[in-house]
């Protein structure tokens, strides 16, 4: 697929150098600091689960405890440790009971002996809780290998969002059944400022479905059971960003997830959750997705609905740089990184077509190794469900004449409701129509030497390249706080969550990033 | 002529497109079924000419039929503008001469809800359609709260602001999470505020019906397409009387 663009390989890796240096100072950030919810999937990994009667998880609440008693500068593996051995209580869910009860007390030892021996216990439990994670790999592996991958490209990625578990079921059934490779279970409003993740089977969603471990691991049985009947390994896929990425991405590891929505910028742009707290939960995130072979997907697509797709193309590329180089540095490889943007051009500007396809092609020749993630139209989608599913025809051509690695289905409703299962019915026999119709176009397709679609490319690739070389300069946090990326501003020194993220003291110890990082 | 018909390819001949689906497998009962629903909806003759299996269990149809029903467009229940749409200046000037001071508005997206492009486009600088948001108005003072802002949080900024008018944007609509978040908003404001003292409630979003004032507690309700001109000529008229 290389070479339709005639891109100057020096210019590529000019971008990618320089996002490297955008990037870097905030890796810096992300390596010194900690987060209560960093803490907390250290914890859940070291095998601490359940919730109180309030429904706030244990992890939390010991947390919360040791927090209060030596701060989270020293990392929480230590004190916790220390104190199951000091007090005899083995299981750390029930220690966290008791810390709740104010009965026990959590302190750093002053020993040396008691640190090493404190950390020596961490460190085994937080292998027990990677080995989970590593199983789980290696089931998906053997399911892969036994039922089989999609047999084209892009996979299809369908939504589901009843808002109760039960019923979603049944319906991502039926959607694998009617041809998706890929299900995607979106959470319920509200979820991704939550400090904590809710437990259980959950009923009671608005617009999306909460993400509970209870709820992962229903949906992965009942997709065992369909990818078995269907011979094809179909994936399930949820979100990581918000308050409690790591966590999600420690769950998604043991309950085997495939896929986590998973950017680096989507929570401080779209839901006002703090910069720092973000780039370092999402760092840790990403570690735990590296090890558990989870592909992510990021959020490009969404600056689009807030910016000009025209205007702002060049800042998709910028953040696919950033991601790729936030992703590179936690460990990914470029089969994991299903980066992502999207068909948003105003349909009634002028060669609106032709710059969707330049944009398209561009991400895929500077990627050519990464399963891009296309979406579709959504902001210029109106109640005109007819002129959607024209739209929609139309995203699904640039998705087969680019390559893209998953196409994230179009539904002609987008502006009315979320997906009902006729709408869901008629857009995939959308999609097949385009692949089945012209799925092998882009063997045709080369943009002639000169053309607008290489201009076009080239010109996108020229301003990224400019915005990097001032957010070098002015700093990505800057950036950020400047509105670059989707108009929105957001200064790292405002949002949600900042209260959650402590500095690393000079004895910081998480088991989990040391054997992550080993 | 305030009687009229829907039109397929002659006056008066009534004909509509309606497609739908029923939860039951396909087969000649299904289809049955579904013209059934369609005469019982008004359609006579009902001329069903698409009926496609899914999943299991599941048949989508699309029907075609004539309806008898006749409309009157006179007894139509609409809200229209009561009020002249003036230009920014005209409203800046009202204000200036009949306030003596600047008009304060506080906006919010409330609920868990994080759509803000609908409330930007009103407040914000840049607008929409080609006109400014309210911020451009030099007599507005306009406090932007952004989204997921709780009702707690929304009354507490309208008090300091000395808010002359609350607008609060809802765009998801899930269960009904639109209608639950206003009425929550408006019985706040009647709790923490006398009747004076308590600004004018103005919701907007997508879905919202504008005959439901009443119901939701609010004093106007905004929907598809609506742009800065109209929200601040509104805004005038509500609170000052617009005749210049
Ligand atoms: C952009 C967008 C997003 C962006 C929002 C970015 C942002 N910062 O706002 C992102 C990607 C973040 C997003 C997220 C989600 N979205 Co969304 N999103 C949209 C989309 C594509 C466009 C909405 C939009 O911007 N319209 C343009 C503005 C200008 O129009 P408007 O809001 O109607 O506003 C106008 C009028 O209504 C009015 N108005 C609006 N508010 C007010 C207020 C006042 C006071 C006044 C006077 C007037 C007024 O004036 C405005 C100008 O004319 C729609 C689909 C669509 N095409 O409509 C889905 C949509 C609204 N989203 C939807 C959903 C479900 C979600 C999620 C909940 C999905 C999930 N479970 O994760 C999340 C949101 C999480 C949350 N906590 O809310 C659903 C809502 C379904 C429903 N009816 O309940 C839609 C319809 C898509 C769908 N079919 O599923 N979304």
């Amino acid at each position: 697929m290389a070479g339709k663009l005639d891109l100057d390989p020096r210019i590529v890796a000019r971008a990618r150098a320089l996002a490297v240096r955008a990037g870097q100072p905030v890796v810096d950030i992300a390596r010194s600091h900690t987060t209560v919810s960093v803490e907390r999937a250290v914890l859940r990994l070291a095998g601490v689960h359940g919730a109180d009667s309030d429904g706030i998880p244990w992890v939390n609440r010991l947390v919360d405890a040791v927090r209060a008693d030596v701060g989270l500068g020293h990392g929480v593996a230590v004190p916790v440790f220390h104190a199951a051995a000091a007090t005899g209580v083995d299981d750390l869910t029930v220690l966290a009971q008791k810390a709740a009860a104010g009965a026990v007390r959590f302190d750093v030892p002053e020993k040396k002996a008691e640190v090493t021996a404190a950390r020596r216990r961490a460190k085994k439990s937080a292998a027990d809780g990677l080995k989970i994670v590593d199983r789980r790999r290696a089931e998906r592996d053997r399911l892969i290998k036994r039922y089989g991958d999609p047999q084209q490209r892009p996979w299809i990625y369908l939504i589901v969002a009843t808002g109760d578990i039960y019923e979603d079921i049944p319906q991502a059934q039926a959607a694998a059944r009617a041809g998706a490779d890929v299900i995607a279970v979106i959470r319920s409003t509200g979820q991704s400022l939550l400090d904590y993740v809710p437990e259980g089977a959950t009923r009671e969603g608005f617009a999306g479905t909460y993400a509970t471990q209870e709820n992962f691991r229903l949906m992965r049985a009942a997709l065992d059971v369909t990818s078995k009947e269907l011979g094809r390994y179909i994936r399930l896929t949820n979100y990581a960003s918000g308050l409690c990425m790591p966590e999600m991405a420690a769950l998604a590891g043991m309950e085997r997830l495939d896929m986590m929505l998973n950017d680096s910028m989507y929570g401080i742009l779209f839901r006002d959750i703090n910069p720092i707290r973000t780039f370092v939960d999402q760092r840790f995130s990403r570690q735990v997705h590296a090890r558990a072979g989870i592909i992510i997907n990021t959020g490009e697509d969404n600056y689009l609905t807030t910016a000009d797709a025209v205007d702002a193309a060049h800042t998709v590329t910028v953040s696919q740089l950033l991601n790729e180089f936030f992703a590179h540095e936690a460990g990914l490889a470029d089969w994991q990184l299903g980066l992502g943007h999207a068909f948003e051009i105003n349909p009634d500007l002028p060669e609106s077509f032709r710059m969707e396809l330049a944009h398209a092609l561009l991400a895929r020749e500077i990627f050519p190794d990464a399963p891009l993630k296309w979406m579709p139209p959504t902001k210029h989608m109106t109640g005109d469900v007819f002129r959607g599913n024209l739209l929609d025809g139309f995203f699904n051509l640039v998705g087969a004449l680019t390559g893209q690695g998953i196409l994230l289905v179009g539904m002609m409703t987008e502006a009315v409701v979320t997906p009902w299962i006729s709408d869901r019915d008629i857009a995939l026999q959308n999609v097949r129509y385009v692949l089945n119709g012209a799925g092998n176009l882009h063997e045709d397709f080369v943009p002639a030497p000169g053309g607008f679609i290489r201009n076009r490319a080239n010109q996108v690739l020229g301003e990224a390249i400019e915005l990097l070389e001032r957010i070098v300069d002015d700093t990505l946090m800057e950036a950020i706080a400047d509105g670059t990326f989707g108009l929105m501003k957001r200064p790292a020194t405002r949002g949600k969550g900042l209260d959650g993220v402590a500095k690393q003291d000079a004895d910081y110890y998480n088991p989990v990033t040391e054997a992550l990082e080993a | 002529m305030s009687i009229v018909r829907p039109y397929g390819d002659t006056t008066g001949d009534g004909m509509v497109q309606l497609s739908f689906t029923l939860p039951i497998p396909h087969d000649k009962r299904a289809e049955g079924a579904a013209i059934q629903l369609a005469n019982k909806m008004g359609m006579d003759p009902a001329l069903l000419v698409h009926a496609k299996p899914m999943g299991d269990g599941f048949t989508f149809f699309v029907v075609y039929g004539k309806v008898s029903h006749l409309v009157d467009t006179e007894k139509v229940q609409i809200v229209e503008r009561d009020f002249p749409l003036l230009s920014a200046k005209e409203v800046n000037a009202v204000i200036k001469r009949k306030l003596r001071r600047r008009l304060n508005v506080v906006g919010a997206c409330i609920g868990t809800d994080a759509h803000t492009v609908g409330i930007d486009a009103i407040l914000n600088l840049k607008g929409i359609a080609g006109e400014k948001g309210l911020e451009y108005y030099a007599e507005l003072s306009v406090t932007n709260m952004g989204a997921q802002v709780s009702v707690p949080e929304l009354v507490e900024t309208a008090r300091e602001q000395k808010a002359d008018a609350v607008l609060v944007s809802q765009v998801v609509t899930q269960r009904d999470a639109h209608l639950h978040n206003t009425r929550a908003m408006s019985a706040a404001f009647r709790e923490a505020l006398p009747a004076g003292k308590r600004p004018l409630l103005i919701v907007g979003g997508p879905r919202f019906d504008e005959l439901m004032t009443a119901d939701l507690g609010v004093d106007r309700i905004f929907t598809r397409g609506t742009t800065p001109r109209e929200v601040a000529s509104y805004l005038v008229h509500a609170l000052i009387g617009s005749k210049a």
